[in-house]
């Protein structure tokens, strides 16, 4: 049954990725062809890693409420840029050979993650209250900072760091969406390879421990797996904090079952189709050259209301 | 046979088992009762490699508990525990099925299918395989985790408080269950039950290990333990026995 909305799901992603290929093509038919297919690439590539990585997070904190961006990682990554056009000045930033900046924005994200992830989980995982806030507290810490040395920048290099605030799918580097493709393809095998065990790590530490799966090492790689495809994803476009929660939310409702081997690519899939789907309606349907990150936030943040009020509800 | 060789556990800077030795026979059911606060829970998790004890080691038939691998451990102990909330969105039958994931690491065979059917069977739990988990009541979720537990199929099964939440009919089956799994011979499993229910352990336990304030307060035969003047002093109040022809029943006076 699950599989079948599994297929229907991709069935309806091949459906929205040919509308926004081929909608209103016109010549130089090859040339947009090729933007469009660069920018589907880097929606489908993004959709994904932002799904799957957050099934795999909210599996090992035991918490559908949680989402990488939620627990300080897009102040992370804001910060990181700050402080990178704060040292170099927007002119050095624009100078860095793409693919370096790429290779070594990725590793320095993977390690801040692994650090961010590793206070928050891996020690007192089962005090929810405490990891929330301490992940709220770092967020708040981080803009603070980030805040700071935005004060302290020129307008101009200022405007370097708002472009990089809210993720961007217009001017992705082809060769960086390869090695992109790549890094995010691994991981993503990695973690349906995981799937059998994050099933059993989803009846919670002591009764997965109980049933023989070595539950810290299926943690520690599950966030190694988040921390590669939050951090590639970020690296390449910018951040996303709420389309994650969308996604998994959306693929938890859909699938109606525990399977990660299901739940992944249903999250993946789904977190994918709510960007072609929303990038085509902005700029083929609208005609609206408006930022669909933002729209992501906002309906994110509201879906993240009602899930937080419902979950009051019921107690 | 367990053997429990000086355990001490502190959490923190608080000590809550000191010096803990004793032994769980292999055959029949152990009840480990005590007030609240005596350590019972903690010895079962320890017992079951759960937990690492500050000093001392458990020794399950010849092999340091803690020293097992994790997989190894969960084919020789299934346990199960007091918590029953669960995020993932599992149905009955999903939920007995984990029981045989030590066996099979995700890959069910024909033979696991056929245990998780018995489970079900023998818990009364048929009419309930399709339901979620979450839409159960306490005392049926109670026999969901307990089916499997069972469903494990190991050679040692821990229970911290399973009649809590079960009525009088399902509390006296499930101990009967026990009480036949247990019996001496090839297929026998040695149990080990936390109970705040006197007069089950009373009926049905054949070795009783009662802890206070983190020790052992006394153990043996349940027909040893369980008298009035021992009961009395465990938990710091008067005791009066009835025998039964169904055995003897205890009662606080």
């Amino acid at each position: 049954m699950a599989e079948r909305r599994l297929i229907l799901l991709a069935l309806v992603l091949v459906g929205a990725s040919a509308a926004f290929l081929l909608w209103n093509l016109r010549g130089p038919t090859g040339f947009i062809l090729g933007l469009r297919a660069t920018k589907l690439a880097a929606l489908l590539l993004v959709g994904c890693a932002v799904g799957m990585a957050t099934v795999l997070f909210q599996t090992v904190a035991q918490n559908r409420l949680l989402t990488p961006g939620i627990v300080g990682f897009d102040a992370l990554f804001v910060t990181l840029q700050t402080a990178l056009v704060l040292g170099l000045g927007g002119l050095g930033v624009a100078q860095l050979p793409p693919l370096a900046t790429f290779l070594a924005e990725v590793a320095l994200l993977v390690v801040a993650a692994q650090v961010l992830f590793g206070l928050l989980l891996r020690r007192g995982a089962g005090d929810l209250i405490r990891m929330i806030l301490t992940g709220v507290i770092l967020g708040v810490m981080l803009r603070g900072l980030a805040g700071l040395m935005q004060r302290l920048l020129d307008p101009s290099e200022f405007a370097v760091v708002q472009q990089a605030m809210f993720a961007s799918f217009g001017a992705v580097d082809r060769g960086l969406l390869a090695i992109a493709a790549a890094l995010l393809g691994v991981a993503a095998l990695a973690a349906l390879r995981l799937a059998p065990r994050l099933d059993v790590a989803g009846l919670g530490r002591v009764r997965a421990r109980t049933l023989g799966l070595d539950h810290d090492r299926v943690v520690n790689q599950s966030l190694m797996l988040v921390s590669v495809l939050v951090a590639v994803s970020t690296a390449l476009v910018g951040p996303v904090t709420f389309l994650g929660l969308i996604a998994a939310s959306l693929g938890h409702a859909m699938m109606q079952t525990y399977r990660h081997a299901v739940l992944l690519p249903a999250a993946g899939m789904t977190g994918a189709l709510f960007l072609v789907a929303g990038q085509f309606l902005f700029e083929r349907v609208l005609g609206m050259q408006s930022t669909l990150a933002v729209l992501i936030e906002f309906l994110g943040g509201l879906l993240f209301l009602a899930l937080i009020l419902k979950r009051k509800g019921r107690t | 046979m367990i053997e429990i060789d000086d355990v001490s556990l502190r959490v923190r800077d608080t000590g809550i088992l000191h010096g803990i030795a004793a032994q769980v026979p292999r055959d029949g059911i152990t009840a480990l009762i005590g007030p609240n606060g005596a350590g019972k829970s903690s010895l079962l998790h320890l017992c079951a490699g759960l937990t690492t004890p500050s000093a001392g080691r458990i020794v399950l038939d010849g092999e340091d508990v803690h020293r097992m691998a994790h997989r190894d451990r969960a084919r020789r102990i299934a346990v199960l525990t007091q918590a029953q909330a669960l995020t993932s969105r599992l149905t009955v039958k999903d939920l007995v099925s984990f029981g045989r994931w030590p066996h099979h690491q995700g890959r069910p065979r024909d033979e696991d299918r056929q245990i998780v059917e018995e489970a079900l069977r023998l818990f009364d739990l048929l009419g309930l395989a399709p339901r979620q988990v979450e839409t159960l009541s306490g005392g049926q979720k109670a026999r969901a985790f307990t089916a499997m537990a069972w469903a494990q199929s190991t050679p040692w099964l821990f229970l911290d408080e399973p009649l809590a939440a079960l009525d009088p009919r399902f509390a006296r089956d499930l101990m009967a269950q026990l009480h036949v799994m247990s019996r001496p011979g090839p297929e026998a499993r040695g149990v080990l039950i936390v109970v705040h229910d006197l007069n089950a352990a009373a009926l049905w336990a054949d070795h009783v290990l009662a802890l206070k304030d983190g020790g052992v307060f006394a153990a043996g035969p349940a027909a040893e333990v369980m008298t009035p003047p021992r009961l009395s002093t465990l938990f710091d109040t008067g005791f009066g026995v009835v025998e039964t022809k169904r055995g003897r029943l205890v009662y606080p006076e």
